[in-house]
């Protein structure tokens, strides 16, 4: 069964259209990436998911509307809209009695058990505790919820790098054991790239590329050439063209890589790399990859 | 691949967070409860001498000196609960915007009629029995110290009431609670709603339009009418919900004022039209907390 589906999935605020047709599915037991710009509706496809918003079109979540489900979808559906959302004035003794007073899959002891191999104090007022202290917190209370569908809205926005990675390892190590879904919003590509089974790249509201990471290393390769190489190169249709140190770094997507091999030293595309060649602006010769904005 | 589910009571902990998060709804009676002793205490320097003189007054008399102090504790103790009760319910669906916990708590499945219930059981519910306790908690202080005084001086420790005086008293004041906040809940409601309602300013949104509406009525009308409804609904509980004069203001049938169980009229309470508009309104504000609550973002 589908844990996401979307059709035609619309949202507009007054004039600006926030979500202009998204058509998604996502089966179970997958960790899919949604990667955008700003603005370029990832929240907003994730509050419709959450049944936060109202929508137009389509839309299942665990076979629920979650517009006019959400009680029931909130049973099986844990989020972290972003980090800094958990009470200031609240315990972290009190947040633990008060999830495992209101959900029935909450699993109190794994959650004490991950905070005893934090710093973070059961006395503590969630305001004295330090950003990075929070997440774990939140991260504690969200792993120990034995939900089939999590979803992380930009989890790791204004943490420092030791807490991002800390948080996608416990992530992976701790929570993901297959049978759940996990969607996660990021504009941080990398740190999320090695942990992701399928990755969706949205962009002014529409979907435009969605795929398993197998399909993409098969489809997408970089080839790295030579000036006197870059004509022919040119002839094979990059999607997206960069120069890095003097070499011309070129986008491909389905080229035959025995071809692309002949004129230069051929690797799997990076997600950051697709992201920019995707939704970076139509390709050009004279295009530096962002530098200097 | 689930683990058995846990028994979950989701109203009961909304109340309890609630309580974690103003600490004011315990702190207020409790203070004021401290206040009222120690004001209390400070009068009893003199106490025997004083009451030798009020047992020569008139029956009368005699009652409004000895119970002023059970009736002014239990006024303040009311009065401050409305006022922590104002405040508690233009934060309550306000705050959790402002501080995005909105955000933290919707991700739990607790639905928004039972967050909106919790919220406004609090002043309807949870302040009245806190206040109930620290008002009895208090006279009975009283009567206990003014008593051990009175014994030690060699004065009558002599009350003008019974036993079944006092139970009476507790249970009028119950009754009186409760009449209250039935009354004051259109009032509670339209906090929430705007507590639910604004982006900022909660407090002017909430009190400006009525004073609006009451000026407006009379530059257009010449007439008062909004004027005198609001006055009756925010100071008429007692006089819908009890008869006669005001607990020892006044003199009652046999001449002496009349305890608090002689006062109470229940039917006419409930026969007031007042009270039934007053919580169809309160019931349609809440039910606006919830439509507002669904769809209202982290300001």
């Amino acid at each position: 069964m589908a844990c996401i589906e979307a059709r035609d999935l619309r949202k507009t605020y007054g004039r600006s259209v926030a979500l202009d047709g998204v058509d998604l599915r996502v089966e179970e037991g997958r960790v899919l990436g949604l990667i955008g710009p700003n603005g370029a509706g990832k929240s907003t496809a994730l509050a419709a998911m959450l049944g936060l918003i109202e929508f137009q079109g389509d839309l299942r979540v665990l076979g629920l509307n979650p517009w006019t489900e959400r009680d029931r979808l909130m049973a099986q559906v844990c989020f972290i809209a972003d980090v800094a959302v958990l009470p200031r004035w609240m315990r972290v003794r009190q947040a633990l009695d008060y999830v495992a007073g209101v959900h029935p899959r909450f699993d109190r002891a794994k959650a004490e058990a991950f905070l005893a191999r934090t710093t973070i104090k059961a006395a503590s007022r969630i305001r004295e505790l330090s950003k990075g202290m929070v997440t774990q917190l939140h991260l504690a209370l969200v792993m120990a919820i034995d939900a089939r569908l999590l979803v992380l809205d930009e989890p790791t926005l204004g943490l420092d790098i030791l807490y991002r990675k800390a948080f996608y390892d416990g992530l992976i190590n701790d929570y993901f054991d297959g049978a759940r879904t996990i969607v996660v919003t990021t504009h941080q590509v990398e740190e999320v790239q090695h942990i992701l089974t399928d990755v969706a790249f949205i962009d002014r509201g529409r979907i435009v590329l969605h795929a398993s990471m197998e399909d993409i290393e098969i489809r997408f390769a970089e080839l790295m050439v030579a000036s006197d190489a870059l004509d022919a190169a040119r002839a094979l249709r990059p999607i997206h063209e960069r120069q890095l140190f003097g070499r011309h770094i070129l986008l491909f997507d389905n080229a035959d890589r025995d071809r692309l091999a002949a004129l230069g030293e051929v690797r799997p595309a990076s997600l950051a790399d697709l992201f920019v060649a995707i939704l970076g602006g139509p390709p050009s010769p004279s295009a530096t990859s962002g530098a200097g904005a | 691949m689930s683990q058995a589910a846990n028994a979950t009571r989701p109203f009961y902990w909304s109340v309890r967070r609630e309580l974690w998060e103003s600490r004011s709804i315990l702190v207020a009676p409790l203070a004021t409860t401290g206040l009222v002793l120690l004001g209390f205490l400070v009068s009893t320097i003199g106490l025997p001498g004083r009451r030798l003189e009020t047992l020569t007054l008139d029956p009368l008399h005699q009652l409004k000196v000895i119970g002023e102090p059970y009736v002014v504790s239990g006024v303040i103790l009311t009065g401050v609960m409305m006022i922590v009760a104002l405040f508690y319910c233009l934060g309550a669906l306000f705050d959790e915007r402002r501080d995005r916990s909105i955000l933290f708590w919707k991700s739990l499945p607790v639905s928004d009629l039972t967050t909106v219930l919790s919220k406004a059981a609090i002043p309807m519910a949870v302040m009245p029995a806190l206040t109930l306790a620290a008002i009895v908690g208090a006279q009975a202080i009283i009567l206990l110290v003014s008593t051990l005084i009175l014994a030690g001086a060699g004065v009558s420790t002599a009350i003008p009431w019974s036993l079944g005086d006092i139970v009476g008293e507790g249970v009028a004041l119950a009754y009186g609670l409760v009449t209250l906040s039935l009354w004051l809940a259109p009032v509670y409601g339209w906090l929430l709603l705007v507590s639910a309602w604004a982006r900022r300013a909660p407090f002017l949104w909430a009190v400006l339009p009525p004073l609006a509406l009451c000026a407006g009525e009379h530059l257009a009308f010449r007439s008062n009418l909004f004027t005198a409804a609001l006055i009756d609904r925010l100071t008429g509980a007692d006089a819908h919900a009890f008869v006669g004069a005001w607990p020892l203001s006044g003199q009652g049938p046999a001449g002496l004022p009349p305890l608090g169980l002689a006062r109470i009229d229940p039917l006419r309470f409930l026969g007031s039209p007042g009270l039934w508009v007053g919580l169809l309104i309160a019931a349609a504000c809440l039910a606006g907390c919830v439509w507002l609550r669904r769809r209202r973002e982290p300001i």
